[in-house]
Order: structure tokens, then sequence, then C-alpha cells
């Protein structure tokens, strides 16, 4: 057996190339105009502002921002892998044949979904009103004491990630073929086997877009959680724009952190995202710096030409 | 000679729908045996009853003396466990009328994947066989290559191949050329062919009336849930008794 095609001769007389006048796009010129025509009046109201654009760098690198910008991310991320896991958990439950947990997962999501995240942190905040000691048996403890800042922040913004990941991972599962299912059964892999090796790498493709966004939301709905005291980006530009007295100025500051954290997890989803498409598209898009090097190669042989011209 | 495979008035609804409506018939070991009848009219889910990829509704199913899906003890059926219906897959191959091919695997890793994770094979050995059977299907040059830089029948071969690997003793086709080019049907009967002298058993359902008759050992014609005809491929196929058949093979032939 041999996969050899029998091609067709090629034509031995090679076309007549077409030279054609190419279609002008007045449209493009005219819209391209507006476009920087607005940006620079916005350029102009912004320099003229009453703004204290100098102090602006000064406090980038303060040591209280850093440290800040710093809550702010480990905050975000642990509540995101807490979102995650939780969100797998629940995804699987809803998809069970199980009424009593698909039904539970129903209920979770639709509260969890429902009301504010403002309003679930200061629920946990408040969480002493219902519980006003934690007893786990082996641990006891007032829950004032318990609740910090930081667990406070994490269970609130962690627990309602779980319900919308739980929603995008459902769409991720569902979206792989029931015959990938049916294969892998005939196969002989039991449903769990056939979840991990089979479903959910494939629905990754589907989870990790959304997941990325989700991401990027946490990063910035994190700063509710200054109602809840955790020093994060907010509380301390808040709290020095206080005494500082150049409020505006400091949220810019806090801006530029915001800036920098979602910039640095859009290239971190890009790589992520290639992985995935692994087996899905016949060849994967180059990363950024292959793309890099093929321009430099490409540019050094247009050089040498002419230089050869 | 114990049947591989025995149908005993088999049964099988979907809601209202009766799709199966008592099947009986026996194919022996290393035989091939040939389910051909018109769309709807069951061999496809008579096939996945098989390795219960769908429960049946009544009767009674054994692949190589066991039921298949439940154990009896005295008068009383239980269902078995996920479990168990897994372990009694493994020495059951199927391949797909769409191949089924994971698609985030090469084909490589798509025919190691059942030995390793259901068998607990080590990756060596696992590996070695899996190419040993791309090779068998004229593949050997595309076990890094995933499923979609393949061709509609190289996906089908390397369905083939991952069936394989589990060594089993019984091998199911459910319309594996439906889904190809003409051009491609060929190089996957051709392996099926190559399979079949080798002694696999095989229950093939096909509308490929050259290969039935070329390859089988026996023919199944069904209709509307039953079985309408059966015999040697050449009698029933060149000389069938049965109007439906008649009209049915005037068709396609």
């Amino acid at each position: 057996m041999t996969d050899t095609l029998d091609k067709a001769p090629a034509p031995s007389v090679p076309p007549e190339q077409i030279k054609a006048i190419p279609v002008r796009h007045y449209g493009r010129w005219v819209a391209g105009a507006v476009v920087v025509a607005i940006v620079a009046l916005l350029g102009v109201a912004f320099s003229n502002a009453k703004i204290n654009y100098g102090v602006i760098p000064d406090y980038v690198f303060d040591k209280g921002i850093m440290e800040g910008a710093w809550t702010t991310l480990y905050i975000s991320v642990l509540a995101m892998v807490l979102g995650v896991a939780l969100g797998i958990v629940l995804a699987v439950m809803r998809l069970s044949s199980n009424p009593v947990t698909s039904t539970v997962s129903w209920f979770y999501i639709w509260f969890f979904r429902g009301t504010p995240v403002l309003v679930q942190l200061l629920l946990w905040y408040n969480i002493s009103l219902v519980f006003p000691i934690l007893n786990l048996g082996f641990y006891k403890n007032e829950m004032t004491q318990v609740m910090t800042p930081v667990l406070t922040a994490l269970l609130g913004l962690g627990l309602n990630e779980a319900a919308y990941m739980s929603e995008i991972v459902r769409a991720g599962i569902q979206s792989v073929d029931e015959g990938q299912t049916e294969a892998s059964h005939a196969l002989g892999m039991t449903q769990g086997q056939t979840l991990r090796r089979v479903i959910l790498p494939q629905a990754m493709r589907v989870i990790i877009p959304p997941t990325g966004n989700e991401f990027i939301n946490m990063l910035k709905t994190s700063a509710l959680a200054y109602a809840v005291q955790l020093p994060e980006l907010i509380k301390t530009v808040t709290d020095i724009s206080s005494a500082s007295l150049a409020v505006v100025e400091m949220y810019f500051v806090a801006c530029v952190w915001y800036l920098f954290l979602t910039t640095i997890f859009s290239i971190g989803q890009y790589y992520i995202e290639r992985r995935y498409a692994r087996g899905s598209s016949r060849n994967l898009p180059p990363t950024p710096l292959q793309k890099i090097r093929a321009n430099m190669t490409k540019m050094n042989l247009l050089s040498l030409s002419n230089w050869r011209r | 000679m114990n049947a591989m495979v025995k149908a005993e008035g088999v049964h099988k609804s979907f809601g209202s729908a009766h799709i199966l409506k008592g099947i009986d018939l026996e194919v022996n070991p290393r035989e091939v045996f040939c389910l051909i009848g018109p769309s709807g009219s069951g061999k496809s889910t008579f096939l996945r009853c098989i390795n219960h990829l769908e429960k049946i509704s009544a009767g009674r199913l054994y692949v190589d003396g066991t039921l298949v899906g439940y154990r009896q003890q005295g008068d009383k059926l239980y269902e078995l466990k996920e479990k168990e219906v897994a372990a009694q897959r493994r020495d059951i191959g199927m391949v797909f009328q769409r191949f089924n091919l994971f698609p985030h695997m090469t084909a490589l890793e798509n025919v190691t994947e059942a030995p390793v994770q259901v068998k607990r094979e080590s990756k060596t050995v696992a590996r070695e066989r899996a190419q040993r059977l791309l090779d068998r299907v004229g593949l050997g040059d595309k076990s890094g290559h995933y499923p979609s830089q393949l061709s509609g029948g190289q996906q089908q071969r390397v369905a083939i191949a991952r069936a394989l690997a589990m060594e089993p003793k019984l091998m199911l086709f459910d319309e594996p050329t439906s889904a190809l080019d003409p051009e491609l049907v060929g190089e996957v009967l051709d392996v099926m062919r190559d399979l079949a002298e080798d002694g696999m058993t095989m229950i093939v359902v096909t509308h490929e009336m050259g290969f039935a008759r070329e390859v089988g050992d026996s023919l199944v014609f069904m209709d509307d849930g039953v079985v309408v005809e059966s015999g040697h491929p050449r009698d029933v196929l060149t000389n069938p008794q049965h109007e439906r058949t008649k009209s049915f093979l005037s068709k396609v032939l």
C-alpha cells in the first residue's frame, strides 16, 4: 500500500500574469483622517487637563503601591484557581445524571451569578453574624479571627468566579463531539479516563479564551476587595491619595499597573491557546518571536539581494 | 465450536421507536459476518448493542459465551458496573463511520492511548506495537501526524490500528467506508481484507457489496428491525429469495 499520488503533468508554458490597476479605496482615507483627528483632540484635551502628570512616574515604583499590585496579583490568581477548580466540579455535577447533584449545581450558579460580587464579599465579611464561632472539631476559633481580609476576598471572589467558570467548562465539555466519548468507551476506557484523557483536553480549546477573559476581569474585579479592607492596588492608592491630595494621579498610577498585569497575562494566554490548538489546525500559528525572526531573515535576504543589484 | 457472538430475540427501543424487533443470529470465530440493509433498518444499532454502547431492551446477547452488559444469577439479571462494562469492551474493537480519532493526539498516540491507559502497559511496549500496527496498515511514516493532517482513508486506517492495539477477539465495523471519497475506499477495504485473511472475527455493517461477496463468510440482510434473509454472501447477493431483498439489491448493485 502506498500513498503516492499520480500527479497530472504541469503545463510547460507559464501563464501570463495579470497586470491591473487596483481599486482605489477613498472611504478608507476619509475614515483614517477622522480617527486621527479624534485621537489628536483627545490627546490635546488630556494634556491641557488640570492633572499633574509629573507625579505619576514618582509613584509607579513606590514601595506601598508595588505591594498593592502584588496583593492584587496574588488574590486574583488564588481566586481564579479556586474558581476554576470548583467550576470544573460544578460543571461535571451539572452534567451528571444524578438529579440531586445537577440541581445543587444549578442553584449554586443561579445564586452566585445572580447577586452582585460586592454583596457576596460583604456577606463573607459579616459571616460571623451567622456563624459566630468556627468549629471544625480539630480547630476552633472566633469567626472574626478566622476571616482575614485575604480569606474574605478569596472566598468572595473565588466562589463567585466558580459559577461563571462552571458554565464555561460545561460549554467546553459539550462542544466535544459525542463520537469521541463513544470511541473512548469502545476502547474500554472508563468515564473518568474518558473525561480526563479525551474530553477535557479537547474542551480546553473552547474553555481557554473565555477563561483568559475571566482572569483579566478578575484582576480588575479584585478592586472590590477594597470594601473588605484588603490592601490591594485600589485601597493602597486611595490611602496614598488622601494623604498626597493627588487623587486622579494616583488612580492613573493604579491603571499603569493594571495595564501592565493584563498585558503580561494576555501574552501568556496566547501561548496556552497555541498549545491546545495542537491537532485542530494543520499548522500552528507562529509565536511572536518566530514571527520576528522570520521577518528579520526576510529583511536580510532583501537587503542582500539589493546589495547585489 | 462456541459462537463468538450469539443473539437471541434481541429487541431495542428508543422511547416509542422500536428499532430492533427480535434479532437471532450467530457469528462463528474467524468468520467475516456482513450486515447489509437500508438505512434505518437497525443494523448499526445492533452493532452498537454488541459492545453495549446501546442497552438492549429485551432478549439475550452473548459475546464469547458471556452475557453483554449484564450478569445472570438464578433467574435475575444484574446490570454490570461501569468498570465491568469497560472490561468487556476491551476485547471488542470498533471502527466508526466517522473515524472518531482523538484529534489532539498524533496517530501513534491514538494507537498507544488505550493499551497504556486501560491495560496499564508500559509506554515502550505500547509504542513498539503501535508502530508495527501503523506499518501494517501502511502508515508507518505517518506516526507523528495529527488526524487533521491525514486523509479520510488514512484516518480510518489509523482507527483500525487503534482498535487492533487492544488485541481484540472481535472487530466491529460500522460502515467504515461510507464517509470516504470513492478513491479512498479501496485502501481501507485492503486493510480489512488483510485482517480477515489473518483470521480475525469481524462483523461488518457495509454498503460495499463487492467486499461482502469477496471476503464475507456470511451475510445478513436486515430491514425494519428484523433479519429478512441470511446465508452465504454469494447466494444471497446473486440469488435472493425474498422480495424485499431483491428490491434492495436491485437498487444498490
